[in-house]
């Protein structure tokens, strides 16, 4: 797979056979109960929140859902949050934090919706929320891009202690295409923009800003979805007892230390 | 031939129509000639609409921060081109033409000073170095800042001007939203009161990070304060958006900022705000 072009890569991400949130759930866990509405305004079906229970122990997972069919893709407005999906994230976080059970997040979006209403409901507002409360929440969280990591909208269920990333995911501050548009002043240009933007996991893992790449076995998790999903397991497995272990002031400062160590600069003295 | 000719004939319309450089400036939204003498000395507002024009970062602080008392933090840091990037040119010449034209090393002024006595840490954007965006440098300047104020126990101030993140450090531009975020985050549990100045514009990553996690948040009139840019949003619905959509007006009236207040009350609404969260620790 090492021989795909980051366009080609996006691709695959968006495959229409790709398998989605909800498809890895239902392998990864068990006795998983539904939680919904974020007791503000409404209860968006872009991001499905619960429990559920992995390797018998319970766990809050979180995950933005595309949808299968038309219907249930316009439904889910395809993927793409509106504040409401933010604000029931976080609420089943603070669940998670009190009952000090970790939260295992899957990112799968091409961006925060960006309508009339969820600029009326704060958008921005709800994301920086999120990043604020998830940086100090008080029990383990592990990210898992499965597909589009799609910047804001991404990171607004995307920030914890260790970030793993299925092969061929992509995660990116633009959208090549928005980007293409901007920089490029040509949205044709995307492949271009894909290239320059550096957004595969190779790339990501490189600069240390992912800590694991999950292998898709045999040309993807659209061709071979049991072997992604062992893949997927066995990591979440050992990183969640390696997690589980740590004091949670330890956890916290080392949460910190690493969201305050992203970046790269010259600085003359 | 014909191209050559109307390229001279506008040419000749322009010197004729143009104002003269400093000495009137035409006012973006009245279209009212003013002299500048006026418009500077009014902040940059419009004496006959009351448009608030950008101010840069030094003009901002010289509005907010009491005189001779601003000291500014790591002026020494730039951005470099991790990713190799380039699109229709290079981020390295894209950063030397924003530095040499602005003077600033990056999109961002940091500092501490007083407002009307009161010691107070500032972070100022500064929306001509690249729309004001957002990277390595941008984050590692609001989190030594608020570092620095949480370990003296002083108010923060963010004036934001950003079109969001910096595309050209891919998702490193990214991820300052969550480590911005996380430093507030901090500040926060140490009880130090944080504010926010909007300024036009205040969007995307800054706005849904940093820029908008302030005890109270404060816009100036007109500016627009937003997610997603309105040009993306009509793309995406397909529809014309509402007349004063995501404007500060139509941001206080959903409920998302605390007030607006007109550029020459910023300092003395400050001020007040601090007085009454802060007299306490301040005049200890």
């Amino acid at each position: 797979m090492g021989r795909l072009t980051p366009w080609e890569r996006i691709l695959l991400a968006r495959h229409p056979q790709r398998p989605t949130f909800l498809d890895f759930s239902v392998e990864l866990f068990e006795n998983f109960i539904e939680l919904h509405g974020d007791r503000l305004f409404g209860d968006d079906p872009a991001i499905v929140a619960g429990v559920g229970t992995l390797e018998k122990e319970s766990v809050v997972i979180i995950g933005q859902e595309k949808g299968k069919s038309v219907q249930e893709k316009m439904r889910r407005n395809f993927g793409m949050p509106n504040p409401e999906g933010y604000r029931k994230a976080l609420r089943v976080m603070k669940i998670a934090e009190k009952f000090s059970l970790p939260v295992i997040t899957f990112i799968d979006t091409s961006g925060a919706y960006p309508g009339i209403g969820a600029e009326e409901r704060g958008q921005a507002l709800a994301i920086a929320q999120n990043l604020k409360e998830m940086s100090v929440l008080k029990v383990p969280i592990i990210i898992v891009i499965l597909s589009e990591g799609g910047s804001g909208g991404a990171l607004g269920i995307g920030v914890g202690d260790y970030i793993m990333m299925l092969e061929n995911a992509y995660y990116s501050v633009i959208s090549p295409e928005g980007c293409a548009s901007i920089l490029f002043r040509d949205a044709s240009k995307a492949p271009e923009a894909a290239e320059a933007l550096k957004i595969t996991s190779d790339d990501l893992l490189k600069f240390g800003l992912i800590d694991e790449i999950i292998p898709e076995p045999n040309e993807g998790a659209h061709q071979d979805f049991q072997g992604t999903v062992d893949n997927l397991r066995r990591s979440l497995i050992t990183v969640l007892s390696k997690l589980r272990k740590k004091n949670l002031n330890v956890l916290l400062e080392e949460r910190w230390q690493r969201l305050r160590s992203y970046g790269r600069f010259e600085e003359e003295k | 031939m014909f191209k050559d000719w109307l390229k001279k004939y506008d040419d000749d319309k322009k010197k004729v129509i143009d104002i003269p450089d400093g000495l009137w400036i035409k006012c973006p939204q009245c279209l009212q000639i003013i002299y500048s003498k006026d418009w500077n000395e009014n902040f940059k507002v419009c004496i006959k609409c009351g448009y608030h024009d950008q101010l840069n970062a030094y003009e901002r602080i010289e509005l907010l921060i009491d005189e001779d008392t601003f000291e500014e933090f790591d002026k020494d840091i730039t951005s470099v081109d991790i990713l190799g990037f380039y699109d229709t040119k290079p981020y390295t010449q894209r950063l030397k033409e924003a530095q040499e034209a602005t003077g600033l090393k990056d999109a961002i002024v940091t500092g501490k000073g007083q407002v009307n006595g009161i010691p107070i840490f500032i972070i100022v954007m500064d929306f001509r170095f690249i729309g004001g965006s957002m990277g390595s440098v941008v984050g590692e300047k609001v989190v030594r800042t608020v570092e620095r104020a949480i370990k003296d126990r002083k108010p923060v101030l963010a004036v934001i001007a950003s079109g969001g993140a910096r595309m050209q450090e891919g998702l490193f531009s990214l991820f300052q939203m969550a480590k911005t975020s996380a430093a507030i985050a901090r500040l926060s549990q140490s009880n130090i009161p944080y504010i926010n100045i909007l300024t036009n514009p205040s969007t995307a990553g800054v706005l849904a990070s940093f820029g908008s996690l302030g005890d109270i948040i404060i816009a100036e009139p007109g500016a627009l304060i937003g997610f997603t840019g309105p040009r993306v949003i009509e793309q995406t619905i397909k529809q014309k958006l509402p007349e004063g959509f995501q404007r500060s007006e139509f941001i206080l009236e959903h409920g998302m900022i605390d007030m607006i207040v007109e550029r020459k009350k910023l300092k003395s609404t400050l001020y007040l705000i601090l007085n009454h969260l802060w007299r306490k620790e301040w005049e200890d």
